[in-house]
């Protein structure tokens, strides 16, 4: 009898199997967008409004063509003639692409320049004349609202106010009737500031319209190049099979190249135009002032509490600032995103949650910002307010949790909100997270310290996402349903090609997609190539973003190769000539129950495939799977923070982060941690210094990295992650539930409740985030809230 | 760059001016005709094709277009190429031998190092200098060496780590 698999060995499921794709970019060998060059290629720059609200008198243009090298200007007008003034949004409103009428946010895209050499195309930009009217501008949700507020979308029939919408969900009468009976109620308000993912590599497309073929390639920075397919067929009324999406190397993407942005609109026109490849590459000031930005809304909510610390209902509403355009990347059943997983993790009897979206003078797109659509908010808010809450209390921050968590033995559990949480084990997470953080011993410290006049602090989040987008009933974009793809095929030698319908943007998927195959078929990894983002080649799926990659495409793989499987036993009993009931499955190898002996390696029943089926079987090994989950996953994690307050400066120094996440199987540990403390590493950035804000003309601050702060180095403070919990989803395939955000969603409160916790005797209830050394100042001096809300006060 | 343009008969056209310079990219002697304006990022990934220093922010802030000139790390996007006359450019391509890796290739890889890859050559290129003058850096060292450099994925952890590994190696074998 033959040895059995060593499953580690082979790289399947639970190795730490060094990362295929390193290997090119170790070398320098990416292939990311900007890398691309094709023959006859020109370059696009686009002109942007310096004003965040204004209307448009004149666009003069003469002086950027007679510049020997410019080959097209492009604006609204000459856009409009084609219908292409505008497009549709992925949340049924309308953008912009060139203004026409009026510009509605500082960095609008007016026209653009189509030339041989970029540099021509920016001298150009800087040619075209512009005459504006200054208009009004709204920077906040309170202005937006107001009596006698100018009305941003005037180009919309029945837009009389900046109002998008109003949407509720939940149990509104139930809850007040809990809230009534409440011992006490705490309250909490915060704005969750605008943030922006900011990717390294900036957004950029390459459009090449071959007129002999009819062919429509594009080559851009897309995490969802299905998507980007359809809407260009739509928008476009380009025909879907003669467009073909390409996704080549992506540089960072956290939600931020999801949406459709008018520079991929203008090179695609310009190519058509010209008939000559048109590459644009967006700079960085270009990337943050214009596209999809993250969070920016206001949250004021209510916790009924009885005495003895049992949350009786939640009531929250939010205001969300979408700028100028409704542009957001979620599903299209939810206003704003799965705001009501608030609370999830908690026993909460009654809930109901209101939200209002509002138009502002300001960049469209919120996204996801690696983030299963406004999760991190919905976390932020519900740990902030437990924290609150425990404290009004007077009960320990751990013990208060502790009594309000799902317990194991009530999975599933349905939420207020409607949500089912699959699984988890949320107590034991939260004790690894004491113990290794030295929970009681801090405590003993702080007091110590606090005598002494140093401000120490400790602060817990703990959390549950809902991932894995979604379930065909409940989730779709643009009426598409989120499902996600595999399609493999097993060559006769036993090699394979697999390609999805997600796209990798440094999740490593061409490293686990194939330990997963490993694990299903016992094929060793590095037999398995993984294929992703190409349109012509790949299966329809909805791409990578809201951590759904693992959860649906991730579940797909297991499924295929699990089609795979089942022809290869028919394979294999026509080998072994017995009937099919007769062979057993080990890893990599069928064998005879009677016989164990007797087997066939999975790589013979490729061979056989080609050169020996049995008659009546249709030849080959390939095979594809569309995945519908029939649920979300839901991993549950605890960040914990210890942090020093300087009282005389409001600076703040982390002092140890520990991070428990419970995220199901792991398929490959390394890849894992790499994304847990990636995505601290956002958390601590958003508590500590990223953020983007406007003044009251509407001019963006954080447009660049001179303002627009991110942690390097030097900042970023080291981290202790714990991986002892493991609960499997009982409805993945392989038991996996996603990671790649959560620490970013659970991350933020972790920070902000260690810094608030050090500054307790002051009396302050809230800092909004980021939690700068001055605001952070301002509390301890001022004893008062301090807001971060837009905009910026005229001291700062 | 090499640009041609349509003849207009206007002075426009005539009058790009252009500089003639010599460098060494990766070792090898190069003449280059250029717009004096052209930044040394571009003459490398569009003059040369060597499209593994990137471009990320044009505000000298991310790093990732970080090359070595005459061994020092630069930020090349904020850098005329018509500085580079007469120095020595060395980039991520120029790290490895024909068939072996540089260490520090070697370490981002065995530790985990890189996740998109889009910040990795400018974050090898700062450790590469770090390492030259200083073969037994202290994290702290590693943290302050590559505070250049703007990585959006990994978090650090790991690259500290990649970088501590390759002076491991690189001292094992001198």
């Amino acid at each position: 009898m033959s040895q059995a698999l060593d499953e580690i060995k082979i790289g399947g499921l639970g190795a730490s199997r060094r990362r295929v794709e390193d290997d090119r970019f170790i070398r320098g060998k990416g292939n990311y967008t900007d890398d691309i060059t094709l023959p006859g290629m020109l370059h696009m720059e686009i002109l942007r409004s310096p004003l965040a609200h204004a209307r448009i008198k004149s666009i003069d243009t003469r002086k950027a063509w007679d510049i020997p090298g410019v080959h097209l200007v492009l604006t609204g007008e000459m856009m409009a003639t084609r219908n292409l003034a505008w497009m549709p949004t992925l949340s049924y409103d309308t953008q912009a692409v060139l203004a026409t009428d009026k510009v509605r946010f500082q960095g609008q895209e007016v026209a653009c320049v189509i030339a041989d050499d970029p540099y021509i195309a920016k001298d150009a930009c800087e040619a075209i004349e512009v005459e504006y009217e200054p208009l009004p501008v709204i920077v906040n949700p309170a202005q937006a609202v107001a009596d006698g507020a100018p009305v941003i979308r005037d180009d919309k029939e029945n837009q009389p106010d900046n109002v998008i919408y109003s949407w509720a969900v939940g149990d509104r009468a139930g809850t007040d009737r809990a809230f009534e009976q409440a011992d006490v109620v705490s309250r909490l308000q915060l704005h969750y500031p605008r943030s922006h993912p900011s990717p390294i590599e900036c957004c950029g497309s390459i459009a090449d319209f071959n007129r002999a073929t009819s062919k429509l390639t594009v080559y851009m920075t897309t995490q969802a190049p299905h998507i980007i397919r359809a809407a260009v067929a739509l928008v476009a009324e380009l025909p879907e099979h003669m467009i073909r999406i390409v996704s080549p190397d992506i540089g960072g993407g956290f939600g931020n190249k999801v949406p459709v942005y008018p520079g991929y609109v203008c090179s695609i026109l310009a190519s058509i135009l010209l008939e000559r490849p048109v590459k644009w590459i967006e700079d960085k000031s270009g990337n943050l002032i214009s596209t999809g930005f993250a969070r920016d809304i206001y949250l004021d909510g209510e916790v009924a509490l009885r005495k003895d610390g049992k949350i009786l209902a939640v009531r929250m509403h939010a205001d969300a600032d979408h700028g100028a355009f409704f542009s957001d990347a979620q599903p299209s059943k939810f206003k704003i995103g799965l705001l009501h997983s608030t609370f999830a993790c908690y026993d909460v009897p009654v809930a109901h949650l209101t939200a209002r979206g509002t138009y502002s003078n300001k960049a469209p797109g919120g996204v996801a910002y690696r983030c299963s659509f406004r999760v991190t908010e919905a976390m932020f808010f519900q740990e902030r307010m437990i924290a609150a809450a425990a404290a009004d209390l007077g009960m320990d921050q751990a013990e208060f949790r502790r009594k309000n968590f799902v317990r194991d033995e009530q999975f599933p559990h349905r939420t207020p909100f409607g949500f089912l949480l699959d699984s988890g084990q949320y107590a034991r997470c939260l004790d690894v997270g004491l113990k290794a953080i030295g929970y009681d011993d801090f405590r003993r410290q702080q007091e110590e310290a606090r005598k002494r006049g140093k401000l120490l602090g400790l602060g817990i989040s703990t959390m549950t996402e809902p991932l894995g987008a979604g379930n065909s009933r409940e989730y779709d974009i643009l009426g598409i349903k989120m499902f996600d793809s595999a399609e493999l095929k097993v060559h006769l030698t036993g090699k394979a090609i697999l390609r999805t319908g997600a796209k990798t943007q440094g999740q490593g998927h061409e490293t686990t997609w194939a330990q997963i195959v490993a694990h299903e078929l016992g094929l060793p990894a590095e037999d398995v190539i993984v294929e992703e983002g190409d349109t012509d080649t790949a299966p329809f799926g909805m791409g990578t973003y809201a951590s759904r990659s693992t959860p649906v495409a991730g579940a797909a793989v297991s499924m295929v190769a699990r089609k795979i499987r089942a022809k290869a036993r028919r394979l294999a009993a026509h080998l072994l000539e017995v009937s099919e009931e007769d062979v057993e499955w080990e890893l990599g190898r069928f064998y005879v129950r009677s016989s164990p002996d007797r087997g066939v390696t999975i790589q013979e029943c490729a061979m056989a495939a080609y050169s020996n089926m049995p008659d009546g079987m249709e030849p080959g090994l390939e095979n594809t799977a569309y995945y519908d989950p029939p649920n979300l996953t839901w991993p549950f994690a605890v960040y914990l923070v210890t942090v020093e307050v300087d009282p005389e400066t409001g600076v703040w120094d982390v002092l140890n982060i520990v991070a428990v996440d419970d995220c199901g199987v792991r398929i490959n540990p390394m890849i894992v941690e790499g994304q847990i403390m990636g995505g601290l590493t956002e958390a601590y950035a958003m508590a500590n210094m990223q953020f983007i804000t406007f003044d009251a003309e509407g001019n963006c601050v954080g447009s660049n990295y001179m303002d627009y702060l991110l942690p390097t180095a030097w900042e970023t403070p080291g981290f202790e992650l714990h991986s002892e919990v493991v609960t499997p989803s009982p409805h993945h395939p392989i038991g996996a539930k996603g990671v790649g955000e959560c620490a970013a969603v659970g991350g933020p409160a972790a920070f902000v409740n260690a810094v608030m916790d050090a500054i307790s005797g002051t009396g302050v209830r809230n800092i909004d985030m980021p939690l700068l050394p001055d605001r952070v100042w301002e509390a301890i001096t001022q004893g008062r809230d301090v807001s971060g809300a837009p905009p910026v006060r005229a001291d700062d | 760059m090499t640009i041609v343009y349509e003849d207009r008969g206007d002075e426009a056209t005539s009058d790009v001016p252009v500089n003639r310079i010599r460098f060494t990219i990766n070792g090898q002697k190069m003449v280059a005709e250029i717009e004096p304006r052209l930044l040394l990022s571009h003459l490398i990934r569009r003059g040369l094709g060597l499209t593994g220093t990137h471009m990320g922010c044009d505000t000298t802030n991310c790093g990732a277009c970080t090359v070595l000139v005459d061994g020092r790390p630069v930020k090349s996007c904020t850098m005329l190429a018509v500085q580079a006359d007469g120095h020595a450019i060395e980039t991520v391509e120029g790290l490895s031998g024909p068939s072996e890796l540089h260490p520090l290739q070697e370490g981002f890889k065995a530790e985990h190092g890189l996740q998109c890859g889009f910040c990795t050559p400018g974050m090898m290129m700062a450790a590469k200098a770090l390492l030259t003058e200083n073969p037994s850096p202290t994290e702290e060292d590693v943290r302050w060496a590559l505070s250049g450099n703007l990585c959006r994925c990994t978090g650090y952890q790991n690259i500290v780590k990649s970088v501590l590994w390759a002076a491991d190696k690189l001292r094992s074998q001198s």
